[in-house]
C-alpha cells in the first residue's frame, strides 16, 4: 500500500506540477469582503444571535439557554446549516452531560441528538422525558419518529396512539401513517394522512410534513402522480424543507424529467443532498460547464464529509459513491453503514441498488430478509430484489 | 466600496453555491529534523463565534477587520494547541497569516513554525479549538514526515488529543525514498537538460566539420551509457560527501554552476569543444549536480536511524528516473538520427532554446535577479 500511495503521489506531483492548485493568498485591499454572515440578510438569525450573546453572558441561566437552542434548532432545520445545531449543543452545556436534566433541557438534548444521528442517545433522553411527563406531547413526538427511523414500528405506533388528544389530528395520522406505511399497511396509512389532511387544522409546517410523509407512500407503492401532486402541495406550503425538496426531486429524476429536477433545485445548493440531486439532473440535460462545475463542487464536500467522518452524510457519501463515482463495492461499503445508522426505506433502497449493482447476494438477502419481515411496500425494492434494475 | 467587494465575492464564487457544513478545523503538520511545519485553517465563522471578527457589526468580514484580529487569533490557537514530540513540547512560533477557501467559505491560514527536541517521526497533538463555543466541531489533522509518509485523525470535544507516529519498516522507507529519487530527477529540469544536451549526439558523430550518424544502437548505447555513467558516479560521490556533512557549498554557487554546466554542455553540441570528451564533462559537471539533488534530499530530511539505507534509496531513485528518460530517448533518436530535422530542429535548435533557457537561470541564480522566467519554468 505504501509503494502504491508513493508511486500515486509521484504521479500526481507530476500530472499536476503546471497546473496551479488553489492555494492560500493574502487579499491586496483591506476592504475585501471574505466572508457574508448568515444573520447579514436575515432578520430572525441576526435575533438569533443576540440571543446567543445572552445565553454566553448568563451560561447557567436555564430559560436563556433553551429559547436560543430552541431558535438554534430550528434555524438548522429552515437553513439546513448543522453549525446551528453545534451552538445550540453549546448553550446546553451544563446540562448536556447531566443525569437529571430539567425537562425542557432534556427534550431539546434529545432533538440534537436525532440530528446527528445518535438515535439510542435521544431514545435514553425521551424515555426518561416521558416517564417524568407521559402527557408531553412533543416529547412523544419526536420519540415516534426516532423509533419509526430505526425501524421499531410497534413501538412508535403506540406513541402514535399516545398522542391522541395531545396533538392535533394532522399530527397523529402523519405519525401512524408513516409507521404504519413501512410494516406492512400502506394504503392504510396513506388514506389516513390524506383524509385528515382534507379536513384537519394545522399549520403551514405541520400540514407540509403530513403531505410529505403521504408522498412518500405513494411514491413507494408507484403511485407516481398522487405522490406529485402531494409533494407539490407540501413545497406550496413550506417551501424552504430541504427534506421535501429532495424527495420530491427524486420522484421527478425516477420519472425522467431532470429538466423538472434541475428548476426545482436550482440555487438551493448550499444542501448537500440537494446538491447531488442537482448533480444527477444536470447530468441528464445537454453538457453544460454548470454539470462539471457543481460535480466538482460535490466531490469536494463529500471528501469534506469523508475526513470528518461523523456518518451524518452517509446516505449522501452511498448514493454518490454508486450513481456519480461508479463505484458499486465503495456504495456498498457505504450504503452497508448507513443501514446500520438508520433503517428509513429510502436507506434500504440504496442498500438494494448498491447490493444489486455489486452483485452481493448476502446484502440482497438481507434487504429480501428485512422486507419479509417488516412486509415493507415498496416497488423498486421489490424489483431489484426479482432482479430487476 | 464594500458593496463592490461583495460584488467581486460573488463573483468569484459563480458556479456552486458555499455547502452547509458542520464545523471543522484543518491542522497540518510537517516533520523534518527537529523542525515543524504547522498549518491551520480555521473557518471565519467559526472564529467570529469565539473571538468577533465583525467589528462594525455589518456581517460582513473583510480583510481589515481579519487583519485587526490576526494577533488575537494567533493568541487563540496559543492557548489551545500543544504539539510534543519525544515527550518534550515543541515551542510553536507564528509566521505568517493568509486567507483560503474551503467548501463552506472563507478560513483563516494561521503558519506556525515550530522547533522540537526530538527528531523522531512523532507527534502528541492536544487541539482544544472551538469546542467550547461548538462542541461538534472537529479537527482534521495530517501529519506528514520526511519521506512524505501521511498520518491522519480526528479530534474531538471528547478526544481532543491524538499521539501520531510514523513506524515505517526499513523497506517502507527504502521505497518511499526511492520514489521521492524519481520523482526529483523528472521534476529537476535542469538536470534532465544537462543530461539531455550530453546525449543529443550520441545518434551522431562529428565527421569532416559536421555531424553523421552513427552506424549501430549499440554505438549509441555505449556512448550513451559512458556519459550516464559517469554522470552518476560523479554526482553519487558529492551527494555523500554533502549529506553526510564532509563538503559543503553554498546553494547559489551550486545552482549558478548548475545552469552554467547546462548552458555549456548545449554550447558544445553547435560548436563541439569537446567531441570524444563528453563523459568527462559528465563527470565534471555531475560533481556539481550532486550537491543540487543533496540540497533537495536536505529539504526532505533525513532520518538519523537510517541514513545510509535512505540516501542510497534515493540515489538508485534518481538513477532509476535518469535511466527512464534515457531508455524513451535514446531509440527515438537513433530512428531519427540520418534525418535533417534531427540534426537542425532537435539537435541544433533543441541546442540552441537550452542554453537560452539555462543562460537566464544562470542570470537569475547568480545575480539574484528578479524571476524572468520562474511562472513558466521551474528552476
Amino acid at each position: 500500500v505504501a509503494v502504491l500511495r508513493g508511486i500515486a503521489i509521484v504521479v500526481a506531483g507530476l500530472a499536476f506540477a503546471p497546473v496551479a492548485a488553489p492555494a492560500p493568498y493574502i487579499p491586496a485591499d483591506d476592504s475585501a469582503v471574505l466572508e457574508m454572515l448568515p444573520e447579514r440578510r436575515d432578520p430572525a438569525l441576526a435575533a438569533l444571535k443576540r440571543l446567543q450573546r445572552a445565553s454566553r453572558a448568563a451560561p447557567d441561566d436555564l430559560d436563556v439557554a433553551t429559547r436560543f437552542a430552541r431558535g438554534a434548532i430550528q434555524a438548522a432545520r429552515t437553513t439546513g446549516d448543522p453549525r446551528y445545531l453545534g451552538q445550540a449543543r453549546s448553550a446546553l452545556a451544563p446540562w448536556w452531560t447531566l443525569a437529571d436534566a430539567p425537562t425542557p433541557a432534556l427534550l431539546l438534548r434529545a432533538t440534537i441528538k436525532q440530528s446527528a444521528h445518535d438515535f439510542d442517545g435521544a431514545l435514553k433522553d425521551l424515555d426518561q422525558l416521558l416517564e417524568r411527563t407521559p402527557r408531553d406531547g412533543q416529547a412523544r413526538l419526536t420519540r415516534a419518529t426516532v423509533r419509526t427511523v430505526i425501524g421499531r414500528y410497534e413501538d412508535a405506533l403506540n406513541d402514535c396512539d399516545a398522542l391522541e388528544g395531545q396533538a392535533l389530528p394532522v399530527v397523529v395520522a402523519a405519525c401512524r401513517g408513516d409507521a404504519a406505511s413501512r410494516a406492512g399497511r400502506a394504503q392504510e396509512g396513506y388514506a389516513l394522512i390524506v383524509r385528515t389532511l382534507e379536513t384537519g387544522r394545522g399549520d403551514a409546517v405541520v400540514r407540509a410534513w403530513a403531505a410529505t410523509t403521504a408522498a412518500e407512500i405513494a411514491q413507494r407503492v408507484g403511485d407516481a402522480d398522487a405522490a406529485s401532486r402531494l409533494y407539490r402541495q407540501a413545497i406550496a406550503l413550506d417551501p424552504a424543507s430541504p427534506y421535501t425538496l429532495a424527495a420530491y426531486a427524486d420522484l421527478l429524476l425516477d420519472a425522467g424529467q431532470p429538466r423538472e429536477a434541475a428548476a426545482l433545485l436550482e440555487g438551493k445548493t448550499r444542501n448537500d443532498s440537494l446538491l447531488l440531486r442537482y448533480v444527477l439532473a444536470l447530468r441528464e440535460l445537454p453538457a453544460t460547464d454548470a454539470y462539471e462545475s457543481h460535480r466538482a463542487e460535490l466531490a469536494a464536500r463529500m471528501e469534506a464529509a469523508r475526513r470528518r467522518g461523523d456518518g451524518v452524510h452517509l446516505r449522501e457519501e452511498a448514493r454518490y459513491a454508486l450513481a456519480i463515482e461508479n463505484d458499486p463495492a465503495a456504495a456498498l461499503k457505504l450504503a452497508h453503514a448507513n443501514w446500520n445508522a438508520q433503517r428509513e426505506p429510502a436507506d434500504l433502497l440504496l442498500l438494494a441498488q448498491s447490493a444489486r449493482a455489486a452483485g452481493d447476494a448476502a446484502a440482497l438477502k438481507q434487504v429480501a430478509d428485512w422486507v419479509a419481515k417488516t412486509r415493507l411496500e415498496d416497488a423498486k425494492i421489490r424489483a431489484l430484489l426479482k432482479g430487476g434494475a | 466600496m464594500v458593496r463592490l467587494a461583495a460584488m467581486l465575492l460573488a463573483g468569484l464564487l459563480s458556479a456552486a453555491a458555499l455547502a452547509h457544513k458542520a464545523s471543522d478545523g484543518y491542522l497540518t503538520l510537517a516533520h523534518r529534523g527537529a523542525s515543524l511545519d504547522v498549518r491551520l485553517d480555521l473557518a471565519l465563522r467559526d472564529l467570529e463565534n469565539a473571538i468577533g471578527l465583525d467589528a462594525d457589526g455589518d456581517g460582513a468580514i473583510t480583510w481589515g477587520e481579519l487583519r485587526a484580529k490576526h494577533a488575537d487569533i494567533a493568541a487563540y490557537a496559543a492557548s489551545r494547541l500543544s504539539v510534543s514530540s519525544g515527550g518534550e513540547a515543541c515551542a510553536l512560533s507564528p509566521v505568517a497569516h493568509e486567507v483560503d477557501r474551503h467548501t463552506d467559505g472563507a478560513y483563516t491560514v494561521l503558519r506556525l513554525s515550530g522547533r522540537c527536541a526530538s527528531d523522531a517521526p512523532t507527534v502528541a497533538i492536544d487541539y482544544r479549538m472551538l469546542f467550547d463555543v461548538d462542541p461538534t466541531h472537529r479537527g482534521l489533522v495530517r501529519y506528514v514526515v520526511a519521506d512524505g509518509s501521511t498520518r491522519t485523525t480526528v479530534l474531538t470535544a471528547e478526544a481532543p488529543s491524538a499521539s501520531l507516529s510514523v513506524h515505517t519498516s526499513a523497506m517502507e522507507q527504502a521505497i518511499a525514498y526511492f520514489l521521492q529519487g524519481i520523482h526529483h530527477i523528472w521534476e529537476g529540469i535542469d538536470h534532465l537538460l544537462f543530461l539531455l544536451s550530453l546525449l543529443l549526439p550520441a545518434v551522431l558523430v562529428w565527421r569532416n566539420g559536421g555531424w553523421t550518424a552513427v552506424g549501430t544502437f549499440r554505438a549509441a548505447i555505449v556512448d550513451a551509457a559512458w556519459i550516464v555513467t559517469a554522470f552518476t558516479i560523479a554526482h553519487s560521490i558529492t551527494l555523500t560527501l554533502a549529506v553526510l556533512g564532509i563538503v559543503t557549498l553554498p546553494s547559489r554557487l551550486v545552482e549558478s554552476a548548475i545552469a552554467l554546466s547546462v548552458v555549456l554542455a548545449a554550447m558544445n553540441n553547435l560548436w563541439p569543444v569537446l567531441r570524444h570528451g563528453r563523459a568527462l564533462a559528465a563527470f565534471g559537471f555531475g560533481l556539481i549536480h550532486g550537491f543540487g539533488f543533496a540540497s533537495a534530499l536536505g529539504e526532505l530530511g533525513l532520518p538519523d536511524e537510517a541514513l545510509a539505507l535512505s540516501l542510497a534509496s534515493f540515489n538508485i531513485g534518481v538513477e532509476a528516473g535518469q535511466l527512464a528518460v534515457v531508455a524513451v530517448f535514446l531509440p527515438l533518436a537513433f530512428a531519427l538520427r540520418g534525418t535533417t530535422a534531427y540534426r537542425d530542429v532537435a539537435l541544433r535548435g533543441g541546442s540552441v532554446a537550452i542554453a537560452l533557457v539555462a543562460l537566464v537561470w544562470f542570470v537569475e541564480r547568480a545575480f539574484d535577479s528578479p524571476r524572468m522566467l520562474a511562472s513558466v519554468l521551474p528552476g
